[in-house]
């Protein structure tokens, strides 16, 4: 069971304007809460916020933490934090094995163990035998699949989605939320999801925070 | 080529009465004319480079029926491999060579990892971006004022912490091992890979995939080797083999820094050539033979290098290790080219100072007596070889860019259709198109001999627009090495916009693209300009010596007149440079002022 991921009084603002009201909110391993609103309302920074990559033009408060660590202040790569983004990111100069590689913690020894662990995450996807295929040659619904065993593979502490499910056509959307889900679920990771499609917080299943309404 | 004559001059014959034509026609014939721009381009290049090659290569095998040498033998060879301190020559510039290369690669791959995501990174670019401009022979005279026994730096701590009273009695300034060399060359090359680098940067989605990395645990500088680094290589290999072939057959700054006795084997060469002795040709030939195998050797040394550090990097990459020591190096790194640019601008100012300098005894820190009398006296040796050097730069600047944006426009038209027939030349034209950097992978010496040789026979030698012509060799390359990113990249909507409004492709052109681009055409020129100002062997050998620039009336001087003299020249060299850069910078943003979507 993951600890909880929580947000304490969080608030950004940027040039002096308030995006939103102060932020309170816990959310448990395998539940999802939904943050939605209009472009611009500050979902995307407040993701940002919460992964430490915030644009320095923006003023925050508030607190996050996962379980009893603060993780205000740490750089991205010390938070334990897995994103999926719009895009899938997978990296168009390696193989989708090693792609999973990158993402392996170093823990994981001897190399035969590595890649039996890549070939497991890559049958659970449905795309068992698909280690040494370039990314560039996986369809859309693939490459997502992809994106979501790598983020996994690094054994993160929760689970961050900004917008993942935006892209893909409507027919691969519903597949691909249930398959992120359904992984969440199973590894009783926090996610925190921000989307403006309300198909999504359905599926997402958990609480739902509307974000810019009151604060213009 | 004579048809393709042909067909060129009746193109321009259309051209001529193209106001009465309607759109359609008009732009067919402009691109008819635009798509022999390639052919012409690498024609003007490339012939005369294979014509100098075969001048170089016949004399190295013993043949040079000028000097009545009409069988071929190895004498020369036996020659130079009996020549005295040959092998320490060779010796030193492959050390030279591929350690000043190595170094310049890992500290500006340093810099870059370790700044891109601070927003110091533009900064640091700004701050590096007029080092393009700086000549390599002022910076390296420069940087000899500043390292020799009684430089700048002895004199900042003595006496007080070395409790010399006399300028040490070391050896700095060519040093046998040739490490002021190395060091020139990192203060020009570093910078200079640094913004290839950020520029290649622009070309991947780089902030995205290092978001992605960090998530997943890595740190800063390991994720941008790991995931940037293998992505953008691709884009800075050819400025990384100019940097090699460069560094292996420099002359000015060898001549400059470097030992003399033995000096580097282009240096060698260039010594041999000019022996008032004609026989000393052969020899000369056959150490530009040799300097040639060894740059391409080095090339290939260096493609299997980059071969072994890809693997690497993948290894670690399979190995998921999640490490610090990348930041360490990285900031190690950058922190050396930091010292270094702190480097390249004492020695600048060094100059300045000695230039202004009445009276400046050792170890003083400053001159004790300043005067302009200097620059009075001089003034009228410096006026003329002034005239020439900015003559020759802002000629060949301006052929450059007409034959530039004529290939690039050619391209750029072309590019999304399919109608084109594979033969057609403009298609084989792009793809022929690396062939211009042909010059800045070849060493200078190696084709310039012949291409004298050639020159002599037409008459031409010591001709302005022979050294013109020579000129182009190397400005047009640059030129088009830091224009063509910009220009592909424009976006094609703008075009298809004007042209659907009734604009000409002509019109389009002059009113929307070049005004849309003109930062970045200012800026290229300016390192085209510039390159022509730094350019030593070039000048020397289409010039047949009798055309004096700023830079080889330096180097000349470099080796021994009074160091207020060598100063005016140096500085003077530099400055209009300078100059061109600053302008090319500041006149978009004064333009564009009120234009918030064109600043930079």
């Amino acid at each position: 069971m993951h600890p909880d991921l929580q947000l304490e009084g969080v608030q950004l603002s940027v040039g002096g304007r308030t995006l939103f009201e102060p932020l309170h909110a816990r959310v448990h391993g395998g539940q999802c809460l939904t943050v939605m609103g209009a472009s611009g309302c500050g979902k995307s920074s407040l993701l940002a916020f919460v992964a430490g990559t915030l644009d320095p033009a923006f003023v925050a408060q508030g607190s996050v933490q996962v379980g009893d660590r603060v993780l205000n202040g740490l750089p991205p790569e010390r938070r334990r934090l897995g994103i999926l983004f719009q895009d899938d990111l997978l990296f168009p100069h390696l193989s989708v094995g090693d792609n999973l590689a990158f993402a392996l913690p170093a823990a994981v020894r001897p190399p035969a163990l590595r890649r039996q662990q890549i070939d497991a995450a890559l049958a659970s996807a449905g795309l068992a035998g698909f280690a040494r295929r370039d990314p560039a040659t996986l369809s859309g619904g693939q490459r997502a699949r992809v994106a979501l065993m790598r983020t996994l593979l690094a054994q993160p502490l929760a689970l961050l989605l900004d917008e993942p499910f935006s892209k893909l056509d409507t027919a691969l959307r519903a597949d691909f939320r249930r398959f992120v889900f359904e992984h969440a679920r199973s590894r009783a990771l926090p996610v925190l999801l921000v989307s403006h499609d309300e198909a999504d917080a359905a599926a997402a299943g958990g609480s739902v925070i509307e974000l810019g309404v009151g604060a213009a | 080529m004579g048809q393709a004559h042909d067909a060129l001059s009746s193109r321009l014959g259309d051209r001529l009465d193209e106001d009465s034509s309607d759109g359609l026609s008009d732009r067919f014939r402009a691109a008819s004319l635009l798509r022999w721009a390639p052919a012409i381009t690498l024609a003007a290049f490339l012939l005369p480079i294979a014509a100098g090659l075969a001048g170089t290569l016949l004399p190295a095998m013993g043949w040079l029926p000028a000097l009545g040498a009409n069988s071929f033998s190895l004498a020369a060879w036996h020659t130079l491999f009996q020549a005295p301190g040959f092998v320490s020559a060779w010796q030193l510039t492959l050390f030279t060579g591929l350690l000043s290369t190595l170094l310049s690669l890992l500290l500006a791959l340093g810099v870059v990892a370790f700044l891109h995501q601070r927003p110091a990174a533009r900064r640091l670019g700004e701050w590096m971006a007029p080092m393009l401009a700086m000549p390599h022979s002022a910076l390296a005279i420069g940087f000899a004022f500043l390292i020799l026994p009684s430089g700048w730096l002895s004199r900042a701590v003595s006496p007080t912490l070395t409790g010399w009273e006399l300028p040490p009695d070391v050896s700095t300034v060519g040093h046998p091992s040739g490490w002021p060399l190395v060091a020139a060359l990192l203060l020009k090359e570093v910078p200079y890979l640094v913004l290839m680098t950020l520029g290649a940067l622009n070309q991947i989605n780089a902030a995205a995939q290092l978001a992605v990395a960090r998530s997943l645990g890595y740190g800063p500088a390991q994720a941008w080797f790991l995931v940037v680094l293998p992505q953008v290589y691709r884009q800075i290999r050819l400025p990384v083999c100019a940097v090699l072939a460069f560094s292996l057959s420099v002359v000015d700054v060898a001549l400059i820094l470097g030992p003399s006795n033995p000096p580097t084997l282009a240096v060698l060469a260039v010594r041999w050539f000019a022996d008032p002795d004609t026989r000393w040709v052969f020899p000369a030939a056959a150490a530009a033979t040799l300097l040639m195998l060894t740059v391409l050797g080095s090339l290939l040394l260096w493609r299997g290098l980059e071969v072994l550090a890809r693997q690497w990097l993948l290894h670690r990459t399979r190995q998921g290790v999640r490490s610090a020591r990348s930041a360490v190096a990285a900031g190690l790194a950058t922190a050396l080219a930091a010292a270094l640019l702190g480097a390249a601008a004492t020695s600048m100012l060094a100059l300045a100072l000695w230039s202004v300098a009445l009276q400046w005894r050792w170890p003083a820190f400053l001159p004790s007596a300043w005067t302009w009398d200097n620059w009075w006296r001089q003034a009228s040796s410096l006026v003329p070889p002034t005239v020439t050097t900015l003559a020759l730069a802002a000629v060949s600047t301006l052929l450059a860019l007409v034959l530039v944006l004529a290939c690039l426009e050619n391209e750029v038209r072309r590019r999304p259709s399919g109608r084109a027939a594979s033969g057609d030349p403009g298609i084989a034209g792009r793809r022929a198109l690396w062939l211009l950097y042909v010059p800045l992978l070849l060493p200078q010496v190696a084709f310039l001999f012949g291409l004298q040789v050639l020159l002599v026979r037409v008459g031409a030698d010591g001709n302005f627009w022979a050294v013109v012509w020579a000129h182009l060799m190397f400005v047009l390359p640059y030129l088009f090495l830091s224009l063509a990113d910009p220009w592909r990249a424009f976006d094609p909507r703008y075009t298809r916009t004007a042209l659907s409004l009734g604009a000409s492709h002509w019109r389009v052109f002059w009113r929307v693209k070049l005004p849309i681009l003109l930062r970045p055409v200012l800026l290229s020129s300016a390192v085209a300009f510039a390159v022509s100002v730094g350019l030593y062997l070039p000048t020397l050998f289409a010039g047949a010596g009798r055309i004096a620039t700023l830079t080889t009336e330096a180097v000349t001087l470099s080796s021994g007149a009074d160091r207020r003299v060598i100063a005016t020249w140096a500085i003077l060299q530099a400055a209009f440079p300078l100059l061109v850069y600053a302008l090319a910078a500041a006149l978009p943003r004064w333009l564009y002022r009120h234009r918030q979507g064109l600043a930079p």
